[in-house]
């Protein structure tokens, strides 16, 4: 009996993964002992601040765990976020453009941006770390120069162009009462679900998987590998511009020196969530609940009278441990800590000649 | 020729599936530069491994300098003076050349590190060695012979006794192969015990006292180089007893059609001017001696490295090949000698790994159809007799000969009709690698066409119809089945451009 029961456990981790699961309870855990210290943190318009502060980060974890799939990343999302954002509300509130062209462009904005990031690392052989880098610094500089270092104040819910904050958040009338409905968060999962379709279910997610897992091998299996990865780093980028949206649907005004920060956030939630940082696997469901950890700490840790710098902290802890928790849970089962590609040394009568041809490949 | 300094008997070493070393003798003298000759996969390396603690032996003695020792790490190997110059350089590219002889054990001021006094020891190191090199210098802007005299001079700084050479010229011009000589004899007239490995038949005439030659980890007997030619040593390198009986003659009918044609190709210093026909049905074997250059040509012709000219004819068209892609839509499979690096994606499925190159056919708009996916990999499975709990296990819990079939099943579902075999059985056991040969035949009796890479002198002579034989870049043979002995191709095989 108490082995069936050992095995089930097994096949569930085994399903889920560790460190996913390690990161769920983390998230309830937390949930359940903020709720016990201030009650007030069980109520409704909690719940709906805690998702509010999820969803531009949520997007963009989403967004870069295609890009981290590939065994690369993408540094450049926060600042595109900022950039969009930016570039679109100026067109908005200056231009006088239409509210959903607008929204168009700032989604465009950040596809762009993508693009150019996955043309640099899959053409251009730059490493991701730098290419995104440069896209960064890029991204935040061209967004103050069209604001002219100006900050840019979307239309307010008030006014009728303000209609696009619906889209995040709404405000409806129920028995007199006004409740605010979270339409962000149902936006945040039907773009999930989309996103680990993709990842889990199509050709493109499959590619995206098997380049991060061995790129040389796959090329060899005859697939275009630097189209897929570029098609990661559109996505990421999109993402970002989506996530441009939320940020200015939910946050009043937007300053051209926000966002950056925000991409290591974001990582954050996508490491917390237990996508390999060295590429060939990534979960969605896992990075929501990363995102999902830090915005129930920022949203939470005033409740129990902490300040938010606080969260930093917490998030970091959370982050480490998860981590080490996967590395601890590896090291047992015996596999590589590095959950890399690479293979084994092959040893034996080959061990003689392998290394040669090593040598000479 | 002095005293002996080393004496390895009954040397016995065992990997999993593997008999590596079958109770090997070597005896090595004072003063004395012994080759070690064989085949690849002979047993060298792992004979070497085994005296420097690389690897520890199942059974044996090893007597070092009249007592009997057993390294358990590199590290007491070293300590006790026995130093392996490593064929692939093991250096730190931006570090001074004072900087990586001494590493491990800088000469410290203090806490500080002493580089004046490091330089200065270094420099009295290559003064002993006649040979001058700046010791300030980086080391990445040394040419490959430099750096491997800096090798060297980091083995005899720790007092040597023993000092073991493997393919040091492999990497190496002419000249600087000069320089090395003269190094060495100078070694040998201090007395210390040399072995040199090499695969260069001209340089073991030069620069040996006596030639120990291994065959399948056996050893096979010691020569004195002076007193032996050049067949003596071909000989018994490839011995007399062929376990498997070699093909007796082609299986290709005289009128089969060209299939592939392949004309001047050249990429690199390994591909030159190379030029050969394959014909429907045909095995093709490739011959010849690591480094050859028969992996560079295949994947030159697969598109997976850039090639500079050449044309290539499928079926008497002309084709372009520029990526893995262009090869593929045209029909040509390749199955990577290190499948593991270059055939498969190990954490992924059977399944996975088995619609790489067909995933399209297994689409149905984006979405993958898995279940179609699955049955034609189980499909494989069962055709190739793979031994693997479901489709849905990850290939990296496999074993190699499974392993090889999940390859062969992806390029099956691609229905290639030429296929390169680039050292298909290797790291496999026996027993598949039998279900592998077999298969082979199988598939040129359907009418595909296969180019076998090989390494091995009986799997070249049992599976080709014909053979093409290799050597540093060249084509130096093109010898039909029933001409073909092991002799003729090892002789082949080290015709270097003089």
């Amino acid at each position: 009996m108490g082995e069936n029961k050992k095995s089930i456990g097994k096949t569930i981790v085994g399903a889920i993964g560790a460190q996913k699961l390690i990161a769920l309870l983390a998230l309830v855990l937390i949930y359940v002992v903020f709720g016990l210290i201030n009650p007030a943190f069980r109520s409704y318009p909690t719940l709906v601040s805690i998702f509010d502060a999820s969803y531009y980060i949520g997007l963009m974890a989403i967004g870069v765990t295609f890009a981290i799939t590939t065994g690369g990343i993408d540094l450049s999302i926060g600042t595109v976020l900022t950039c969009s954002a930016l570039i679109s509300g100026s067109l908005i509130t200056k231009y006088n453009f239409p509210v959903w062209v607008g929204l168009v462009i700032c989604v465009l904005i950040g596809a762009l941006f993508g693009l150019m990031n996955g043309i640099m690392v899959s053409y251009m052989k730059l490493p991701p770390f730098i290419a995104t880098l440069g896209t960064m610094m890029l991204s935040k500089g061209l967004g103050s120069i069209f604001t002219k270092a100006q900050s840019v104040a979307w239309p307010q819910s008030s006014v009728a162009e303000g209609w696009f904050r619906g889209i995040f958040k709404i405000n409806v009338m129920i028995n007199d009462k006004m409740v605010l409905i979270p339409t962000g968060f149902i936006l945040l999962m039907v773009i999930a679900v989309v996103a680990a379709v993709v990842l889990n279910k199509t050709k493109p997610g499959r590619y995206i998987m098997a380049l991060g897992s061995n790129d040389e091998a796959t090329r060899l299996s005859g697939v275009n590998v630097a189209k897929w990865r570029t098609l990661a780093y559109i996505i990421s980028g999109t993402l970002a511009g989506v996530a441009g949206l939320a940020y200015a649907a939910i946050y009043s005004t937007i300053l051209p020196g926000a966002g950056g920060g925000f991409e290591l956030d974001a990582i954050a939630g996508v490491v917390i969530g237990g996508t390999s940082m060295s590429g060939g696997y990534g979960t969605i469901s896992g990075t929501l609940i990363g995102v999902f950890i830090m915005s129930v700490l920022k949203t939470g840790l005033p409740f129990i009278g902490l300040q938010t710098h606080y969260q930093q902290v917490a998030t970091g802890i959370v982050l480490v441990f998860a981590v080490f928790m996967d590395v601890l849970n590896r090291r047992k089962k015996g596999q590589s800590t590095k959950r890399s590609s690479r293979p084994v040394k092959s040893i034996g009568k080959a061990g003689d000649s392998a290394e040669k041809t090593a040598k000479s490949e | 020729m002095g005293e002996v300094i080393l004496t390895m008997k009954g040397i016995d070493k065992s990997f999993p599936g593997v008999h590596a070393l079958k109770g090997v003798d070597l005896e090595v003298r004072k003063g004395e530069v012994l080759a070690l000759m064989g085949e690849n996969g002979a047993g060298k390396s792992t004979l070497m491994k085994v005296l420097t603690g690389i690897y520890s032996c199942d059974a044996g003695e090893i007597t070092y300098e009249g007592r009997t020792v057993e390294f358990q790490n590199p590290k007491e190997a070293q300590d006790a003076g026995i130093a392996i110059v490593h064929q692939e350089l093991n250096m730190m590219n931006h570090l001074t050349v004072a900087q990586n002889i001494f590493i491990g054990r800088e000469f410290m001021n203090g806490k500080i590190i002493d580089d004046k006094k490091m330089r200065e020891e270094a420099g009295k190191l290559f003064e002993k060695l006649n040979i001058y090199i700046d010791p300030a210098e980086t080391m990445s802007n040394l040419t490959v012979g430099k750096q491997q005299m800096c090798e060297i001079a980091k083995a005899i700084s720790k007092d040597v006794k023993l000092i073991v050479f493997d393919e040091p010229s492999a990497a190496l011009t002419e000249t600087e192969i000069a320089e090395l000589f003269k190094i060495i004899r100078d070694l040998r007239e201090r007395q210390l015990g040399i072995v040199y490995i090499s695969h260069r038949m001209d340089e073991i005439k030069v620069i040996t006292d006596r030639v120990t030659v291994m065959r399948d980890g056996e050893y096979v007997g010691t020569l004195i180089t002076e007193q032996c030619t050049k067949d003596d040593i071909i000989n018994m390198m490839v011995g007399r007893t062929i376990y498997e009986t070699p093909k007796e003659k082609s299986n290709v009918p005289a009128d089969a059609p060209v299939v592939l044609k392949v004309e001047n190709l050249n990429a690199g210093n390994m591909v030159q001017d190379i030029s050969f026909e394959l014909r429907k049905g045909e095995i093709l074997g490739f011959s010849g001696l690591m480094g050859a250059g028969r992996t560079e040509t295949a994947r030159a012709l697969f598109g997976a490295d850039k090639k500079e000219s050449g044309s290539v004819y499928v079926n008497g068209q002309q084709v372009t090949i520029s990526s893995p892609q262009d090869a593929i839509a045209v029909g040509i499979g390749y199955l990577s000698e290190d499948r593991k690096r270059y055939g498969l994606v190990l954490d992924k499925t059977v399944a996975e790994n088995n619609s790489m190159s067909t995933l399209e056919r297994f689409c149905r708009g984006l979405f993958i159809n898995r279940q179609q996916e699955e049955e034609t990999a189980q499909e494989y499975v069962d055709k190739l007799k793979t031994k693997t709990p479901t489709v849905l296990t990850k290939v990296i819990s496999l074993s190699g000969g499974n392993q090889q079939k999940v390859v062969i099943g992806k390029w099956l579902t691609r229905d290639c009709d030429i296929l390169i075999f680039d050292e298909p059985t290797r790291g496999i056991d026996v027993g598949a690698k039998s279900e592998i040969y077999h298969l082979m035949n199988e598939l040129v009796k359907q009418g595909k066409s296969i180019i076998m890479i090989s390494s091995e002198m009986t799997e070249i002579l049992r599976m080709s119809d014909r053979i093409i034989v290799m050597c540093e870049g060249r084509k130096t043979g093109d010898i039909a089945i029933e001409d073909a002995s092991s002799e003729k191709i090892m002789y082949a095989a080290t015709l270097r451009n003089e």
